[in-house]
């Protein structure tokens, strides 16, 4: 009899660990308690003893692997007998136990819910109704459709064994247990109901519209799914969570949960700048230079700081201090083929408008290069985002770690605008400034943007901020 | 022995021993004639009562790494310190111990799958305490202290011999808990034995950073005579709470027992001591283990033979082989069940928690059960 071990929580709440090596090979045999594998979770390395006594038959990861709870790890064949004594933790396979009870349910160990699948809910009891199918009718929203593929779930070289039938599992239908009830209740089946809420979320409504005033629910049932166009594009796709966007992920819950954001808005009419590049570009001092809003709005945040220095501030909650800088390392979010970075220029406050031009030209094509040295990564004291060359307005840019400010620079548009006493067509832009309200208190963040919006609606004020 | 990292005071209490590292007795007219009637055979009990806890303790701690207890504390290193005071204990003494005290829980003849329940998540608690007179292991630090006291208080009115003992470690001494019930105890002279099992380690901090002198040595403050034992010498450690006894069946009162010894495990499954220990220190309380020198000192007397050494290995074997098939047998609970133990009558607040949650499992599938 085939019994798979499946990945523990070795330390009270974790989620996944790393299989950090094997010490057994397919094919041999092991004695109960004899150690297998080790793998590091974020507390501790530590070995795995086979719960089994019996014949290796298959290894599902590689060492490197990072291994959801609950996730197979290593088959053995073991003697019926024993198998029969054999661990909870350690289910036999999908599909081997036909009758078995529906899908996987685990033990609930104490201290903490059933294993987390990767980014979803947690399993209750019950995952699938038994006899119904699952279908991915209402899948969440599936990653960008240009990533890759992955590869199959790694499998030692040499076994050609086919995947287990947990890669084939999908995703239940999302409902909530009211919905799920009152589905019960009226006979139907959520396998078969396409949900029109959040992330494919089964309503009320959808159940209802489901089992209809007729009793055609068979048929009724059955038309989302042919709705389903036949392609051959996944409808879900799984990708590691793991490199860039494991750390900007780390990064941003960090931001969103330890500084406490404020966000405001300033829409403002450009036009003015709009018209000062234009005679830029015309001038020899800044040929061969980009020249775009973003370059007035980076000097701009720059003058700023000088009249508003508290958004050029960090929080040090080791030292419980508030560190004051005395300069700008002005950070840029660039999109890079490997995810969002954040590199910076250093003393851009000390820059000529030239100078800031040039360095914000190289700065954006060495980012999209992948080629940013970790150093241009570091030490950054405010950002700016520019939103505006996705063509939106406005958002609530997240801090970038450890600074107290960041702008998100919206698109120029042009837009009927009140000028001079009547309404004109004229370029308007939105700024959207985020701060951290632990350092930077409504009137200064408040302060700091009109004072960029004013610059940036008539850049000859200028001459009355410095 | 002087721990790493202490350094000798003139006012240090003397470290008894009986058993040295080698296994070769260590005269102490005082000490051993405690343990006087103690035979080979009986030293050879002893010896099997370790290999036993050793054994079970190993078996529970694969398998949580098999997923099926959530933690465990290992106790390894820990076994003489355990059965040397367990063993000298009477049936009507009564243990508060915590949750390392795994072989104490086993001399006491706790079920095996009743040592795991807790640990499993199955039940609040593993045993009946009054079955065995040893109260379900205390997870707060220290606590115990102070119901082995009052116990102890109780013994006292009802003008019965029977003493209390608690067991704790060196991170417990810190505790106000500790120090509040060795002033109840030493005021009112209660038969209660404060057995610390200094194991070096308060999870990851060393015994030397909350103690700078001898844990043994604060009892005294209190007014309570202390004994510091080598904790992995089983032989001292009978000697040492045999006195404890004595000393409480004969309105003598308090007892404070230092048992030195050394966590060599992880504080537990969920720890990884290699962040904090300085191997060396580990290496060095390996050659002080206190079954080699049980084993030493029997081979020495001819007694420590393969049909002895294969009886015990057969015994701890089953022993693990019961505590696993006691595992796999605890069913999951139902999920009511939750609301059974916490009051002894209605409750109206635990009441409208348990309509609640009816309610809410009736939401979901197959949650009406």
């Amino acid at each position: 009899m085939i019994k798979d071990f499946c990945l523990p929580d070795l330390g009270e709440g974790l989620t996944e660990s790393e299989l950090v090596s094997w010490r057994v090979a397919v094919g041999e045999t092991v004695a109960l308690n004899q150690v297998i594998a080790e793998v590091e979770t974020a507390k501790a390395v530590v070995e795995l003893p086979s719960p089994f006594a019996g014949t290796v038959t298959r290894l599902y990861e590689q060492p490197g692997a990072t291994v959801p709870v609950g996730a197979p790890i290593v088959s053995f064949e073991v003697p019926d007998d024993a198998a029969a004594a054999g661990a909870a933790g350690a289910a036999a396979p999908a599909g081997a136990a036909a009758g078995a009870v529906p899908a996987a349910r685990q033990a609930v160990l104490v201290g903490y819910g059933p294993a987390a699948e990767t980014g979803q809910r947690p399993q209750r009891r019950a995952r699938v109704l038994p006899g119904a199918a699952p279908v991915p009718a209402a899948t969440p929203a599936s990653p960008s459709p240009a990533a890759p593929l992955p590869a199959p779930a790694a499998v030692s070289p040499g076994i050609p064994a086919p995947l287990p039938a947990q890669a084939e599992t999908r995703e239940r239908p999302l409902a909530a247990p009211p919905v799920r009830k009152l589905a019960r209740d009226l006979g139907v089946d959520l396998a078969s109901v396409r949900g029109t809420g959040e992330y494919g979320l089964i309503t009320r409504e959808d159940v209802r519209a489901a089992a209809g005033p007729s009793q055609e629910k068979a048929s009724q049932a059955k038309a989302p799914q042919e709705e389903a166009p036949p392609s051959a594009v996944p409808r879900e796709t799984r990708l590691p969570i793991k490199g860039v966007r494991k750390h900007t992920a780390a990064a941003m819950v960090a931001s969103a949960f330890t500084a406490p954001h404020a966000t405001e808005f300033l829409t403002v009419d450009v036009t003015a700048t709009m018209e000062l590049l234009e005679r830029l570009r015309a001038s020899r001092a800044f040929a061969g230079l980009k020249l775009t809003p973003l370059t007035i709005a980076a000097k701009a945040l720059c003058l700023a700081v000088r009249r508003n220095p508290s958004v050029n501030s960090r929080w040090d909650e080791q030292a419980q201090e508030i560190v004051q800088f005395g300069y700008v390392n002005l950070g840029i979010a660039a999109a890079t083929p490997r995810g969002l970075t954040v590199p910076n220029i250093k003393d851009a406050d000390r820059m000529s408008l030239a100078d800031l031009a040039a360095a914000l030209g190289s700065l954006a094509e060495t980012a999209r290069a992948g080629r940013t040295a970790p150093a241009d990564l570091a030490g950054g004291t405010i950002s700016i985002t520019n939103i505006g060359v996705f063509g939106i307005d406005a958002g609530t840019p997240i801090l970038n770690p450890a600074e107290a400010a960041i702008l998100a620079t919206g698109a120029v548009r042009r837009q009927p605008w009140e000028h001079e006493g009547g309404i004109a067509l004229r370029q308007v832009m939105t700024l959207s400034l985020s701060f951290d309200h632990r350092l930077v208190d409504g009137e200064q963040g408040s302060r700091f943007l009109a004072d960029i919006g004013t610059i940036l609606s008539d850049p000859a004020m200028v001459l009355t901020m410095v | 022995m002087t721990a790493p990292g202490e350094k000798a005071h003139p006012e240090e209490a003397k470290l008894l021993q009986l058993l040295d590292a080698d296994g070769r007795r260590v005269p102490d007219p005082e000490l051993e004639r405690w343990v006087e009637d103690v035979s080979t055979d009986q030293l050879g009990a002893l010896y099997e009562d370790m290999a036993i806890a050793r054994r079970i303790d190993v078996e529970a701690t694969a398998l949580q790494r098999q997923g099926e207890l959530g933690l465990w504390p290992p106790l390894l290193g820990q076994e003489a310190s355990q059965i040397g005071s367990a063993r000298a204990l009477r049936e009507d003494d009564f243990v508060f111990s915590s949750y390392r005290e795994n072989g104490v829980a086993y001399c006491r003849g706790v079920g095996f799958e009743d040592i795991l329940r807790v640990w499993r998540g199955n039940s609040g608690s593993g045993w009946d305490p009054y079955s065995i007179n040893m109260a379900t292991p205390q997870i707060i630090i220290g606590a115990q202290t102070l119901h082995a006291t009052g116990y102890a208080l109780g013994c006292q009115q009802d003008g019965v011999d029977s003493a209390a003992i608690a067991y704790f470690g060196d991170g417990a001494t810190s505790e106000g808990d500790v120090n509040e019930a060795m002033v109840f105890a030493a005021s009112f002279q209660a038969p209660v034995i404060f057995f610390c099992q200094n194991n070096q380690w308060a999870i990851s901090e060393p015994v030397g950073l909350q103690a700078r002198r001898p844990i043994a040595g604060r009892a005294p403050g209190f007014g309570i005579p202390s004994l510091r034992v080598d904790g992995n010498d089983v032989l001292a450690v009978l000697a040492a709470t045999r006195i404890a006894l004595d000393r409480a069946r004969s309105g003598g009162g308090p007892t404070f027992i230092e048992a030195v010894t050394y966590r060599v495990g992880p504080h537990t499954t969920s720890d990884d001591p290699t962040r904090y220990e300085d191997s060396n220190q580990r290496e060095d309380w390996v050659r002080r283990d206190p079954l080699a020198r049980v084993e030493a000192h029997l081979a020495a007397a001819g007694f420590f033979s393969d049909g002895f050494r294969d009886g015990v290995k057969a015994k701890a074997d089953d022993a693990a082989a019961r505590l696993r098939a006691g595992c796999h047998s605890l069913k999951d609970p139902e999920p009511m069940t939750v609301f059974e133990h916490v009051y002894s009558s209605p409750h109206p607040a635990l009441e409208r928690q348990r309509a609640r949650y009816t309610q809410y499992l009736a939401t979901i599938e197959g949650g009406n059960r």
